[in-house]
């Protein structure tokens, strides 16, 4: 491809470097090709597909209660989100009720993914931006969530716990004080990551005005979730069109002001306080009952097609989901959060500096096995 | 030179060799301790006591490992750089005491070879990044060019400020100034230039951008492993001790002891304890500081060396001259560097970091709000002006 040629004195080429597939930045398998002048970018093209599985098509030969375990593989960071989006269209489709106490755990394990996936990004963020202690405490908090999901599904990462019509199993008796702790933990260990890197003057500096996109420009990319409240806009699905029993809580969304990348990163430190309060009122509000509404083991939706659109944590996951009557989807289309916001990374790198590079593409937050698919 | 001073050179040498890379082992098993600390590890636990043999096996692996050289690097280059970056760093030590008479060339022009020599590493560098024929190697060797050239001169005049003080650039000497009050007090400015700068010089964070492991994942030392990586590693600590040495030796007093009770044999030992203590103690603030900070970026650390580092290293130079010249007595000089520090650390808080708000992220709450169905439409441009 033509690369734009800019006036100069001396007669130079500009340099074009790879990052990626195998870049330690790149989290996971993202390629970018720069083109540089100096230490300016001139050009970025983004390459994506190493982690391409096919997943949708895959699904087309599942059972519906097996194509969960394909969701958790989408967004591996945030796997019970995934579930939930995808349990929701079935059961939309089905017009299933499903019991309040399966929403209710529902809620509390998808704020709790959420936090952790925050967490993992809190880490992250600080290696991109060189500093190399905050992962460790951001791991430290995400562990502690884990170690609950344990608990709770069984699986630390592939949790397969949430089912079309309620979740696999009652929470255990100790849930509730582990809950408590976990919650106290997860305050302090908020505010202390938070003391940590927020206002330290260097990260400031470098993430401060960089890698800036204004409301239209992100609405117009398709740019969604924290990424897209950073810009200014007010939109949350959660709060827009709420889905499961969102509506039942009282929570803040946090806007930055200007796009840049320190206000991706803040938006996402504060909805981890705002998720501890959903968290807090879906604890106070839980009452006794069943976890699953009364389904056949096999799902079998009817004819028709739905779209169920969901908060995750990178933004807004939607599900496109057409049966045919049968007990396998006729088809499935994800729109995923990490894939639509990564098209604005070709914006966010103009005039950007290398090193800036892997401080916006860390700021957007992708997750490669949504990104691909 | 008789046979007899060529033997006695040569095996002294050979002991701060020995001594540099006994030095360096407990170097990183330190900084791999302390670091841990800072992040509620536990550090190497299994080779040794508390991991303490863990240099030993981290030594003995990049000795063992295979040497690769890619197919388009230069190879006499690629293959020189390594000692081009070693050899000033092992030299240094030369003339740096580590206790009275324990100095192997006791230079009278001791601080003008230091200076002289340090500016050499940045060429070994250059060499790694050209040599290895990769892009972002050669993309941290004009980074290391370039910082290490910017950063050289306030090093230099944070340590001429000193020279001027005792009217020497002998280190021995300088440490017997220093006999009554360290350098600190006097100089306290440019002890804060003296490190900050030599931060830079070797590159560690927040000045670590021609290793940037984010970006450039290594910077010149990308495509080296086994031994010539680890002789790489090895200049690195070196150069790290050496600047600890440095700043003990040049605003810390050195080997100094108050009120030494011994002597004789007795008070050298301790002295060079006590000299080592020192060192470890700053280089357990540059640990310290690797632990705690991001890394700035190129265009951010050029700003920083040549907008305010150089310029007040020239004013730091200035008011002790003043000072000296009109024989004032030193506590002056304490009050203006502080003064100017104080100045100094305003100036960063307000301008290096960033001009725009701290806080730009406000929580909008729907307490209240919600009706049936609560539908919120995204109103971007009413949400801006918020």
């Amino acid at each position: 491809m033509q690369v734009q040629q800019q006036a100069r004195t001396a007669d130079t080429i500009d340099l074009m470097i790879n990052m990626g597939p195998q870049h330690p930045s790149t989290h996971g398998v993202f390629r970018v090709v720069i083109w540089v002048d100096g230490e300016r970018i001139v050009k970025a093209e983004p390459h994506i597909g190493y982690l391409h599985r096919g997943s949708e098509k895959l699904c087309e030969g599942e059972l519906y209660s097996q194509v969960i375990t394909l969701f958790d593989r989408l967004d591996y960071v945030a796997n019970l989100n995934c579930e939930l989006a995808f349990c929701l269209a079935v059961e939309k489709l089905m017009a299933l009720e499903v019991p309040d106490r399966a929403s209710y755990i529902r809620v509390i394990l998808c704020e709790l993914n959420r936090i952790a996936s925050h967490m993992l990004f809190y880490g992250v963020y600080g290696l991109d931006v060189g500093a190399m202690t905050p992962i460790l405490y951001g791991f430290r908090e995400r562990e502690r969530i884990q170690g609950l999901f344990e608990s709770v599904t069984g699986a630390r990462m592939m949790h397969n716990f949430i089912r079309v019509g309620g979740v696999k199993e009652d929470l255990r008796d100790d849930f509730e004080p582990r809950m408590a702790v976990l919650l106290e933990e997860l305050k302090q260990g908020i505010e202390e990551c938070d003391d940590l890197l927020s206002q330290n003057e260097m990260f400031l500096a470098r993430t401060k005005g960089i890698g800036t996109i204004g409301p239209t420009e992100a609405i117009d990319f398709g740019v969604t979730g924290p990424s897209l409240r950073a810009s200014g806009v007010l939109e949350d699905v959660r709060i827009s069109e709420p889905y499961s029993i969102y509506e039942r809580f009282d929570f803040g969304v946090p806007v930055g002001t200007y796009g840049d990348c320190w206000d991706r990163y803040y938006v996402r430190v504060e909805e981890m306080r705002q998720s501890l309060k959903i968290i807090e009122q879906a604890m106070a509000q839980m009452e006794p009952g069943p976890v699953a509404a009364n389904v056949r083991r096999i799902a079998r939706p009817p004819k028709g097609e739905v779209y169920v659109r969901t908060e995750s944590p990178r933004g807004d996951f939607g599900v496109f989901l057409v049966s045919d009557g049968s007990d396998k989807p006729y088809r499935l289309k994800v729109r995923a959060p990490s894939f639509a916001n990564l098209q604005a990374l070709q914006y966010l790198l103009r005039d950007a500096y290398v090193a800036d590079a892997v401080v916006i593409l860390g700021s957007i937050d992708i997750i490669l096995g949504e990104v691909d698919r | 030179m008789t046979v007899v001073q060529g033997i006695y050179y040569a095996l002294g040498a050979l002991a701060l060799f020995v001594f540099l890379s006994f030095m360096v082992l407990v170097l990183t098993w330190v900084e791999r301790k302390a670091l841990a600390r800072i992040q509620m590890r536990m550090g190497p636990m299994r080779v040794g006591f508390h991991g303490t043999l863990q240099p030993l096996a981290d030594a003995m692996k990049l000795v063992l490992k295979e040497d690769i050289l890619p197919s388009w690097a230069d190879r006499r280059v690629y293959w020189l750089a390594p000692l081009a970056v070693f050899i000033p760093s092992l030299l240094l030590w030369a003339v740096i005491p580590v206790g009275r008479d324990l100095v192997l060339a006791n230079l009278e022009l001791g601080l003008f070879y230091i200076v002289a020599i340090s500016v050499l590493t940045v060429m070994g560098l250059l060499m790694a990044g050209w040599g290895s024929a990769n892009k972002y190697a050669m993309l941290g060797g004009l980074r290391a060019a370039g910082q290490l050239v910017s950063y050289e001169i306030p090093f230099i005049m944070a340590i001429l400020a000193v020279a001027m003080l005792v009217q020497s650039l002998n280190l021995e000497t300088i440490v017997d100034g220093q006999r009554n009050f360290a350098y600190i007090l006097v100089q306290p400015l440019g002890l804060f230039i003296f490190l900050t700068a030599g931060l830079a010089e070797l590159g560690r964070t927040p000045f670590d951008i021609h290793h940037a492991e984010s970006e450039l994942v290594g910077g010149p030392f990308i495509e080296y492993s086994g031994a010539h990586w680890a002789v790489f590693f090895l200049a690195e600590y070196i150069n790290t001790f050496t600047i600890g040495a440095l700043t003990v030796l040049l605003f810390l007093g050195g080997w100094r002891w108050p009120a030494m009770p011994f002597d004789g044999f007795a008070h050298s030992t301790l002295s060079v304890i006590w000299f080592l203590a020192k060192t470890y103690a700053v280089i357990l603030f540059i640990f310290w500081i690797r632990g705690t900070y991001p890394r700035l970026r190129i265009d951010q650390l050029m700003a920083f060396g040549w907008k305010l580092l150089v310029p007040l290293s020239f004013v730091n130079i200035v008011i002790t001259g003043i000072v000296l010249f009109y024989g004032w007595p030193l506590w002056t000089l304490t009050l203006i560097s502080l003064v100017l520090l104080g100045a100094t650390f305003y100036a960063i808080s307000r301008h290096q970091g960033t001009r725009l708000e701290r806080m730009t992220v406000t929580v909008h709450s729907f307490r209240g709000t919600r009706s049936e169905p609560p539908v919120v439409q995204p109103q971007p441009e009413a949400a801006l002006e918020d």
